[in-house]
């Protein structure tokens, strides 16, 4: 039982770490580097598909700009995404900033393996525990006739 | 087939085991039930909001000033202006949404302008011959302004056009409307606008 437990445990750490890793590493050095990190997460308002950095229309173009404009006047990155969630509302992200969304699925795979480690551990034991010694009597008598009749 | 049907077929009676794997296989169904429902129901949550319906993030924030080159003209139009309802309409020769809401719009203006009303059109993604050309087939003498770089409509998080901003006297934006702006509409705002005028 411990061990469906440590199981269960270092299956969250691994998933919790591969999360916080894929949310991306350290901040990008260049201006440009910084622009195109900023652009890639910003959802193109005229394209609705697209981020700013890949969508080829004019006014993606001109918020690449607007974003390097704010970057080299010493904005910060969170500053500059600030400014266009102010306009554009959380809807111009592309990756929310809550965690919820990133936890959801960590907690719902946590209780399923719970649930399945609960579910599993009851079964056996049940079965095991009820079978007397009349019953195996039993049971071994009707094999035998069963292995005489055939 | 299932184990129960094997255990009777063989003439096998469990007597109180029976009750342990047919309760944790009701736990399974529940605990399988409870969070597809639950999560079916989230999902379900989602389809009765409009992809299309856009947030106005804007509303009761302080207007973006600008100063912007008058298309075809030699200055600059400035604005908005405090003490004055301002109304920023954002456009383009090639939308059609604009050409049809064109009449409301010269309307509101004939309506408002004496009472110091302003109208700025500000032209979105076009070029300058295009909105010229726009510009003197249709009635409305409200100035238009060119927006390099669109970086006017960028600071008012306009999405496409046509979209219609109403700028209260106090410089914060009272109203938004994304698409064709109704006359109704235009007269409902503009009259709340100027009653902050009047209580403030």
């Amino acid at each position: 039982m411990r061990r469906t437990w440590l199981l269960v445990a270092g299956a969250a750490v691994v998933i919790v770490a591969a999360a916080l890793l894929a949310r991306g590493g350290g901040e990008p050095a260049t201006i440009e580097d910084r622009a195109q990190a900023i652009s890639a997460g910003l959802r193109c308002p005229v394209c609705q598909n697209l981020s700013v950095a890949d969508s080829p229309s004019r006014l993606a173009g001109e918020m690449r700009a607007e974003v390097e404009g704010q970057l080299r006047a010493g904005r910060t990155d969170d500053e500059v995404r600030a400014f266009f969630v102010a306009r554009y509302g959380e809807w111009v992200l592309l990756e929310p900033r809550s965690l919820v969304p990133f936890l959801i699925p960590v907690v719902a795979v946590g209780l399923g393996i719970a649930a399945w480690a609960f579910v599993v551990r009851r079964r056996p034991r049940a079965e095991r525990t009820e079978v007397s010694d009349a019953e195996r009597r039993r049971i071994d008598g009707d094999l035998r006739s069963l292995e005489e009749g055939a | 087939m299932s184990d129960d049907d094997l255990g009777e077929g063989g003439g096998v009676e469990r007597g109180s085991a029976e009750g342990g794997p047919r309760r944790s296989r009701g736990r399974v169904i529940v605990l399988t039930l409870v969070p597809v429902v639950a999560f079916a129901l989230l999902l379900a949550s989602g389809l009765g909001r409009d992809p299309r319906e856009l947030p106005s993030e804007l509303i009761s924030d302080r207007a973006p000033a600008f100063a912007l080159p008058e298309l075809g003209g030699q200055g600059d139009i400035s604005g908005p202006t405090e003490g004055q309802v301002f109304v920023v309409n954002f456009w383009a020769s090639w939308c059609l949404e604009c050409h049809a809401e064109h009449d409301a719009l010269v309307a509101a203006w004939d309506r408002y302008r004496e009472r110091g009303v302003v109208f700025v059109g500000v032209v979105f993604e076009d070029g300058e011959g295009p909105a010229l050309q726009y510009a003197s087939e249709k009635d409305g003498d409200w100035p238009l302004v060119m927006d390099p770089g669109s970086r006017t409509a960028i600071a008012y998080g306009v999405f496409g056009v046509p979209e219609t901003f109403v700028v209260a006297p106090d410089g914060t934006i009272a109203a938004k409307t994304i698409g064709e702006v109704t006359y109704s509409w235009l007269t409902e705002e503009i009259d709340r606008a100027l009653r902050t005028e009047v209580s403030a």
